[in-house]
């Protein structure tokens, strides 16, 4: 095997957010429309990578992937140690819509997984006018707790296999055994608490249930892609958003919650359609 | 189905490095049906029928035996695939001292989905 480089270029950006001075680490590939990529809660940017590396999509997109504080290797805030890290709804929309001004980003459409799928349908209440196109993989207006979360950062369990063994289930059994690892790896390499601190966006302060009628997709359009397998974020809750709202959603066959890493591929073959409509818009 | 738990958990060397540090005893029950299975650095080393009067095990997990048998189905329906899947339906209870669960879940996890490789070997023989 001969070496080569992937096309894409990671820089650290430094910016103030949430009220504090921040180093985030922030990836991209292609030129075009900006595609701004959220990740999953207790992950980091690697999980698009697959999408990076598709000339399909970088010839017409600049796919953009950034950490969030604390995540991946951003850096968390000076003082972190004497703090414990909980992501709220407004944080998560003043961090993206910070992120998009830091790096001028010209109506950038934005697609997020998960937690990142829930944020996207707050954007497209709160700031339509800031985006060109909003895509939601995994994503449904609330999921209540299913499990007692405070597994997830105590020192007699080990964090990393712990968050693992949390969401290992919600990957497609049928996904390419290389995927799901890699998938998986990122959960083991998270920050201790980080993945809880998440999921208190995602499973408590996060719940858009009230507002999901207030969507306007004539100001900006609403995608939504759910794997049939994911059991966190169901197909129901998905369709819910999109009868509510009006959205296009397609339920991916063979397919969990981190299509873009567990399954680059199969994930790709429903993007592309997404990425045609938004180009003619 | 837990009969031949023991043999296909021990059969696999992956499986028992994964949970080579677990040490416990914990209790699958199948409708009213229990069955305590006893785990030495990742192997096990007994599995015992019911009923008991005084069972003695950490975590118990607990559900009808349709919900079992569709979770042990080489290729499980939607929503059958994984414990949490179960437990986020309501359709099984974990219950007990969950720290050995917790610590090793990727252990565990496989350990109970072993019994979907019988269906596999009886289809291949």
């Amino acid at each position: 095997m001969s070496p080569r480089f992937e096309p894409i270029t990671g820089r650290y950006l430094h910016l103030e957010l949430l009220g504090k001075p921040q180093r985030l680490y922030v990836e991209e590939a292609g030129n075009g429309i900006p595609l701004l990529c959220l990740h999953t809660a207790g992950s980091d940017g690697r999980q698009y990578r697959g999408l990076m590396n598709d000339a399909r999509i970088t010839k017409n997109f600049r796919v953009i992937a950034f950490d969030m504080p604390w995540h991946g290797k951003s850096s968390p805030p000076a003082g972190w140690q004497d703090e414990e890290y909980q992501l709220s709804s407004r944080h998560y929309v003043d961090l993206i819509v910070g992120v998009a001004d830091a790096l001028e980003l010209d109506k950038p459409v934005a697609m997020g997984c998960s937690i990142g799928g829930r944020i996207v349908l707050h954007l497209a209440c709160e700031r339509p006018e800031r985006f060109r196109a909003l895509i939601g993989l995994e994503s449904a207006a609330y999921t209540a707790p299913y499990y007692d979360l405070s597994w997830l950062n105590r020192p007699d369990v080990h964090g990393g296999m712990v968050c693992a063994g949390v969401v290992s289930g919600l990957i497609a059994p049928t996904a390419p055994s290389a995927g799901r690892w890699e998938t998986l790896w990122h959960y083991m390499q998270s920050g201790p608490g980080v993945f809880k601190g998440d999921l208190y966006f995602y499973m408590i302060d996060g719940d858009i249930r009230d507002r999901v009628k207030q969507i306007d997709i004539a100001r900006c359009p609403l995608f939504l892609l759910t794997g049939e397998y994911d059991y966190s974020c169901t197909a129901e809750g998905t369709l819910a958003v999109a009868e509510q709202t009006g959205a296009q959603a397609v339920i991916m066959q063979g397919l969990g919650h981190f299509p873009m890493s567990e399954d680059p591929e199969k994930f790709i073959s429903y993007l592309l359609p997404v990425l045609e409509k938004i180009k003619a818009l | 189905m837990l009969d031949k738990i023991a043999s296909l958990v021990n059969a696999d060397a992956k499986l028992i490095r994964r949970g080579r540090f677990v040490d416990t005893t914990f209790l699958v029950a199948i409708d009213a049906a229990d069955t305590l299975i006893r785990v030495q650095e990742g192997r096990i080393t007994s599995v015992t029928a019911g009923p008991f009067i005084t069972p003695d095990y950490s975590f118990a997990l607990r559900a009808s035996r349709e919900v079992w048998e569709k979770f042990w189905q080489p290729k499980p329906p939607l929503g059958f695939t994984d414990i949490f899947a179960l437990v986020k339906q309501k359709l099984m209870r974990v219950e007990g001292d969950l720290h050995p669960f917790m610590s090793n879940l990727l252990y565990f996890k496989d350990v109970l989905a072993a019994p979907r490789q019988i269906k596999q070997h009886e289809a291949r023989s």
